[in-house]
């Protein structure tokens, strides 16, 4: 087993088409992006006592929503913790791993459930479903990069739009299982997580024993990498994830991600009580569940867009777009709002949530002009801290902010307007912290190896 | 030894991943269609 898994096996042969390796990502991704889909599950679970409503006994909302803020605190560490593990074994195992963490993770919940243990289903889905979450997320990156040096944008585009994908299957086949396996004694939910963690460990598995890792001499035909000097942004030296961690360059990158996160995801978990309480009674539950549906397919349409177009324009531009379009759409909502249409204050979001699923995609890129491309994964992975740190400050800024707007007699359709207006500042804060990633200092490149020198080993070792 | 990718694989591979993804996307057009009635 331990032969079939190594990095070694998976040497792709001449003749193989990096087209197969998108594939194998998405089957990655759009499993775990189920994450963004959990909250579907989120009233059946506060009945599973009761089965049609809420009893003594049955688990709050406030406790429940604990298990995704779980699941993603545990992404962020586990994409950082395994990050050069990942990198040194290569994706048929890292693979291989993700998927045993992600299906078990659903398996051990739905024991959690089944028996009526929050803990387990902490332990299944938060803990060993997260080390699923932030191992799946990273272990397709760096494969991807080197097979499409020239399109590094589209590539890694196309696998984390896998992710925001997910929740778009998720949703309607979790709807779908719960109703075929409710009865008068169940919600369905266990039964459907079972189904669930199956189905995705055979997907995820299919993916894993999919990847191959390109040949150490392999570029694609026609292909020549840019001179030294050609492009000031893009390296032709590797940094590793210790010392890419001392360059200030990654924590402004640490801080640009963060602040496009907690920029999308606050306004993202609000979406729907903000669309009825922006536009008190024009707005029924059904069609602000279509708003939610709406934004994420522009999340999904962003992290492919955005990322391939950051191939043509630059990452750093791309992010200037983010961070300069973002603002001046957070503070257009509040107008939005004050003149009654709901077709801008749709419009609004829709740019607005692409390009916070753009800029997820873009990061990866990004870091391997910045760094190189050898340990990519390894900083990508400590990256993703600050997703951890964006889903838990988000939300808390825009709940919290509300709440204190509301407590002090602003009209809840007003009660927004004050957290568009520091979404805006924080974007700001970011559209500067962009503008400063300069080229790494030569101190801190591995014994400077350029790529495609008679040295360079496109497999890691 | 040179084994070149097959049209035929490269057509299940996307398709496995493509279809599930379309589906999805229908079905939340759908509902996304409440929104503009």
């Amino acid at each position: 087993m331990a032969a079939l898994l190594s990095k070694e096996r998976t040497i792709a042969r001449p003749g193989f088409s990096r087209w197969l390796i998108p594939p194998c990502a998405l089957a990655t991704h759009l499993c775990i992006g189920q994450a963004y889909a959990l909250s579907v599950f989120n009233l059946p679970l506060t009945r599973q006592l009761g089965i049609t409503k809420s009893i003594a006994g049955d688990w709050r909302l406030t406790q429940i929503g604990w298990i995704f803020t779980i699941a993603i605190f545990v992404l962020g560490a586990s994409a950082a913790l395994f990050g050069k593990w990942v990198q040194a074994v290569g994706p048929r195992k890292s693979g291989f791993v993700a998927a045993l963490c992600w299906g078990i993770g659903f398996l051990v919940g739905a024991l959690g459930i089944g028996t009526h243990q929050l803990w387990l289903v902490y332990l299944g889905y938060g803990v060993i479903g997260g080390c699923g979450l932030g191992i799946g997320y990273i272990t397709p990156v760096s494969t991807l990069i080197s097979w499409f040096p020239d399109r590094r944008g589209m590539s890694t585009g196309m696998a984390i739009m896998g992710f925001g994908g997910g929740a778009l299957i998720a949703s309607p086949l979790s709807d779908f299982l719960m109703r075929h396996f409710a009865s008068a004694s169940s919600t369905g939910v266990v039964e459907t997580w079972v189904v669930l963690g199956i189905v995705y460990l055979v997907f995820m598995m299919g993916g894993a024993f999919g990847y191959r890792v390109p040949a150490g001499d392999w570029k694609p035909a026609g292909w020549v990498p840019q001179p030294e000097k050609a492009k000031v942004l893009i390296t032709q030296h590797n940094v590793t994830p210790g010392d890419a961690i001392r360059t200030p360059q990654f924590w402004l990158l640490w801080v640009v991600l963060c602040l496009n996160v907690t920029a999308g995801i606050g306004v993202l978990g609000q979406a729907s009580a903000m669309i009825q309480e922006m536009f008190k009674g024009r707005i029924a539950p059904s069609a602000a569940a279509g708003f939610v549906g709406l934004l994420s397919i522009f999340n999904m349409a962003g992290r492919f867009g955005w990322a391939s177009l950051s191939d043509r324009i630059g990452r750093k531009p791309t992010y200037m777009c983010f961070f300069a379009l973002g603002t001046a759409l957070y503070a257009l909502v509040p107008l939005t709002g004050r003149i009654g249409s709901v077709a801008l204050f749709v419009a609004c979001f829709c740019v607005i949530i692409s390009m916070y699923g753009g800029g997820f995609s873009t990061i990866p890129a990004y870091l391997a002009d910045v760094f190189g491309t050898k340990y990519v994964s390894a900083v990508h992975g400590r990256l993703l801290t600050a997703w951890s740190a964006a889903g838990v400050f988000g939300p808390v800024l825009v709940n919290y902010i509300r709440q204190f707007q509301i407590e002090h007699g602003i009209p809840k359709n007003q009660a927004y307007n004050i957290t568009m207006y520091i979404m805006a500042g924080l974007l700001v804060i970011g559209f500067f912290a962009n503008l400063l990633v300069r080229p790494v200092a030569d101190r801190y490149h591995e014994r400077a190896v350029p790529i495609g020198g008679p040295h360079d080993r496109r497999v890691p070792a | 030894m040179t084994k070149p990718t097959r049209a035929i694989e490269l057509t299940l591979a996307w398709l496995a991943v493509g279809i599930p993804l379309l589906w999805g996307v229908v079905e939340t057009l759908r509902k996304a269609s409440a929104l503009f009635h």
